[in-house]
């Protein structure tokens, strides 16, 4: 009788299976056929609850059915009506419900005494970190005191933190891990156009012919949407070029592989505007309605030393100017420097200069955590703005985000000490706006920004921070040259709050560990990398005392006694939160939808403006916003032109030398989502990928006489690691340069790496500097 | 243990090749679309080992360019 059961069971499950599959396929292929007697006996409905929400962990946002049986979530599936993913979800999507239920979920807060965690209440716990939050600012003043946070955040967590620190204590100590990922992005935004995020959308894939990608490895870390880029090749015959330092899976499904020497992205960007300059490719009529030229200053180190600072001077220049300066990047000149060959540069340019191509540019952590990464993010403008190939289908530069909420919380509720959730902290007419929402005097929100992240785990290093909380992230895995920062949390008089689900080495270094409510374990938002804002509900119970980090910060902010400014009702929460946010953002150039909106269909792309979706910004045919009576009205800067920047190419912070003769660069795998602490918890990932490794490439593993699986000694200046080797495996680096995935928390690869960082942007440069490799 | 769904894409003019290879597999189901070239895979697995040799399996398979995963089952025997 069990057995029957549960064969028909299983035999049923199997074809909602075959059904979600059929489904995405309609969705994709329209016009698919399948075999008549495929189609028959397929149920159209299960026994589960489905719940939509967006997917827990990348940045494109997927959105996912959550089947529910028993107050347990037991399936997943891509949301056919989801416009970003259109049915498809990836395996990290399927095995974030597995991330709910790993053995050792945190589920009771823990208070470190006497070197032992002890057990607690919440209520307790909660207390503490209040009255060491008053006894920190009595003690050593407002700015002891600082926020950490996520691109894992949701809206509400991030929204709340900010209220509270910036607006009721009156620090600007909140930053996020979205620093380490995403800060180059938003600077680059700014400094071209004025307003951060993409203009266009993922429909851009539908529409263009090229796909330039650039540093981005989208088989492994943007795998939906790199399955939409293979399928419009296979529809429409579009071509997908993959700009890279390293061979991945990307290179192998590209139609066409182009590696550079690390940092040489610079050259060749400009390369391929000498070439459109030069060849007559430049769309003038375009240029001389929508653009300015500038450039900036140059020489601006790389903030390794404490206390470093810069701010750009721009200087307006004129298309002359600009043009001479090209003069020193034409191909000729630039392949040796770049390792790419004169016609592979000029095959790019002709892409970009091709008037009959749609382009679109993609991009992530390769252009992003870049010693220059503001720089190259402006180069990749200046191409698509100098051919026109912008704001309009399938024209589309378009930097993709990491983190399911790295736009929406971090960029968008401007998480960052400089950032209001609109505007800037040094903008006097921002803080007053950002004040009268939240209730409190102006005076409270100081004008000048404290630290970035890298200069704030200095500060907690020094002594100037002395207090921090740490939400839904793993600093003691991210941050570069860790050891510093690992150290200095320890130290004496350093008091560490930790919110997050599972223990990890962040958690190792907290007095107190609170337990929290995952995803779908409580009500929320999230952005991702397209504009588009998502609603979840609450489908489960968190387990034990775990609580939304949403709900702690609030809880803390009453205790601080700032109930005036958190009331909100416990079960009302997301919903007061969300509409007094919105607050912030009212007017057409960013209006978010409403929740109602929101809980009806799969998100929605901000500006939403008279019950539509912006999806090309700063195209009037498009963009309500725009108002300058032309095509092209680029708002975010006063003069509404956008910036075509002069950036040189210049070196990497540690660069191969004599002693340390290899690159070295890290990165991510497709199993694991990002530090691991959920994915290494669900057997399957962790099997397939169990520990990290060093790919070398094959000619200097045979030279060095090293095998797969060879023990290797990596030595950089801040110290050494042994990894085992991995040899023509997944991916295969370039001669004299190896990688090293980050997920691995034995084997943290961050003890070895160098805390370089965009001067600009004050992005971490993970992916160059120099160490010497040997058979250990 | 888990059933899942994908929408398998063949290198071109493998498509054959891909149908062959998945269905050699014991734990795999295959559905080829009529006129695209897209396949859909059905995979079911017992326990914890299977789920991963399966991983190991499809990566192997030289026709195979993708695997778009569509849906997953987690259902525990009892
Ligand atoms: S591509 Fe990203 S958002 Fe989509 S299912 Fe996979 S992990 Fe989730």
């Amino acid at each position: 009788m069990y057995r029957s059961l549960y064969t028909n069971r299983r035999s049923f499950i199997k074809k909602m299976a075959v059904l979600s599959a059929m489904t995405a396929a309609a969705g994709m292929f329209p016009g698919i056929v399948f075999a008549e007697e495929q189609e028959r006996g397929i149920p159209t409905d299960a026994n589960l609850d489905w719940k939509k929400a967006p997917c827990r962990f990348c940045g494109v946002g997927c959105g996912v059915l959550v089947g529910t049986e028993n107050g347990r979530a037991v399936a997943v599936k891509g949301d056919p009506k989801s416009p970003v993913n259109k049915g498809l979800c990836c395996v990290k999507g399927y095995h974030s419900i597995m991330a709910l239920y790993g053995k050792d979920r945190l589920t009771k807060p823990l208070v470190k005494k006497n070197g032992t965690y002890v057990e607690t209440s919440m209520e307790e716990a909660l207390d503490l970190v209040a009255s060491k939050m008053k006894e920190t600012i009595a003690d050593h003043g407002k700015d002891a005191v600082s926020i950490y946070g996520s691109g894992q955040w949701t809206i509400p967590d991030g929204y709340v933190a900010s209220k509270l620190f910036k607006g009721c204590i009156g620090t600007n100590n909140v930053e996020a891990n979205a620093r380490l990922c995403m800060a180059t992005a938003v600077t680059g935004f700014l400094t071209s156009f004025g307003l951060d995020e993409p203009m266009g959308c993922y429909e851009d894939i539908d529409h263009a012919n090229t796909f330039v990608l650039w540093g981005n490895n989208m088989a492994e870390m943007h795998p939906v949407l790199f399955s939409r880029l293979l399928d419009q090749r296979l529809r429409r015959g579009a071509k997908i070029i993959d700009f890279a330092t390293r061979t991945t899976r990307t290179s192998m499904a590209a139609d066409k592989s182009i590696l550079f020497n690390p940092q040489t992205d610079l050259a060749v960007a400009n390369a391929i505007c000498h070439e459109i300059v030069n060849n007559g490719w430049v769309n003038t009529e375009f240029v001389k309605e929508h653009c300015n030229f500038s450039k900036g200053l140059t020489q601006m180190g790389y903030g390794l030393e404490d206390h470093y600072k810069f701010t750009d001077k721009p200087e307006s220049i004129t298309f002359e100017d600009y043009k001479a300066f090209l003069a020193d990047y034409a191909p000729e000149k630039v392949a040796r420097l770049a390792g790419v060959s004169v016609k592979d540069i000029k095959y790019l340019a002709a892409h970009f200069g091709d008037p009959n191509k749609k382009v679109m540019s993609l991009w992530c952590m390769g252009m992003n955590q870049h010693s220059r990464g503001t720089w190259i993010n402006n180069l990749v403008y200046n191409i698509h703005l100098l051919t026109g190939k912008i704001s309009s289908p399938g024209n589309s530069p378009f930097s993709l985000t990491g983190q399911p909420s790295a736009c929406g919380t971090v960029r968008e509720v401007g998480t960052l000490t400089h950032k209001l959730p609109h505007g800037v902290v040094m903008n006097k007419e921002h803080r007053e706006f950002a004040a009268k929402i939240w209730g409190v005097p102006v005076e409270n929100i100081p004008a000048k920004p404290t630290y970035h992240t890298v200069e704030m785990f200095r500060a907690l290093d020094r002594g100037d921070i002395r207090f921090m909380w740490i939400q839904v992230t793993n600093p003691m895995v991210t941050m570069p040259k860790l050891k510093r920062y690992r150290d200095g949390a320890k130290k004496e008089g350093r008091f560490i709050v930790v919110s997050d689900i599972y223990p990890t080495p962040t958690t190792d270094i907290a007095d107190v560990i609170l337990p929290s409510a995952m995803w779908i374990e409580r009500e929320g938002l999230y952005g991702n990398s397209e504009r588009r804002t998502q609603y979840f509900e609450q489908m489960l119970e968190p387990p034990g005392e775990a609580m939304s980090d949403t709900w702690q910060l609030v809880e803390v902010a009453k205790r601080l006694g700032y109930e005036k400014q958190f009331h909100y009702g416990r079960e009302s929460h997301i919903e007061e939160i969300y509409n007094e946010y919105r607050k912030h953002h009212e007017g057409k150039k960013h209006n978010m939808a409403p929740l109602e909106v929101l809980k009806s269909q799969p998100g929605a792309l901000w500006p939403y403006v008279d019950g539509k979706s912006t999806k090309w910004r700063f195209n009037a045919k498009y963009d309500p916003a725009c108002s300058n009576g032309k095509d092209f009205h680029f708002y975010g800067k006063k003069d509404g032109k956008a910036v075509i920047w002069q950036r040189p190419y210049e070196p990497a912070a540690e660069e191969p030398d004599s002693e340390y003769p290899f690159w070295l660069g890290t990165g991510r795998v497709v199993e694991h989502w990002h530090t691991g602490s959920m994915t290494r918890r669900i057997p399957v990932l962790h099997q397939a990928m169990p520990h990290s490794y060093v790919e070398l490439n094959p000619g200097d593993a045979k030279r060095m006489q090293i095998r797969t699986g060879d023990k290797v000694r990596l030595t950089t200046r801040r110290g050494k690691i042994v990894l085992p080797a991995s040899v023509n495996e997944r991916g295969v680096p370039a001669p004299m340069q190896v990688f090293v995935p980050f997920f691995d928390e034995n084997m943290l690869i961050n003890d070895i790496t160098l805390d370089s960082f965009c001067p600009i942007s004050k992005e971490p440069d993970y992916k160059k500097c120099a160490v010497k490799v040997e058979k250990a | 243990m888990p059933i899942k769904s994908y929408l398998a894409h063949p290198h071109k003019g493998k498509k054959e090749y891909l149908i062959q290879a998945l269905s050699a597999i014991d734990e795999c189901e295959v559905l080829p679309a009529e006129n695209v070239e897209v396949i859909i895979l059905v995979t079911e697995t017992d326990t914890r080992q299977e789920e991963a040799d399966l991983k190991e399996k499809l990566e192997a398979i030289p026709s195979l360019k993708l695997l778009a995963m569509v849906s997953g089952f987690d259902t525990p025997k009892n």
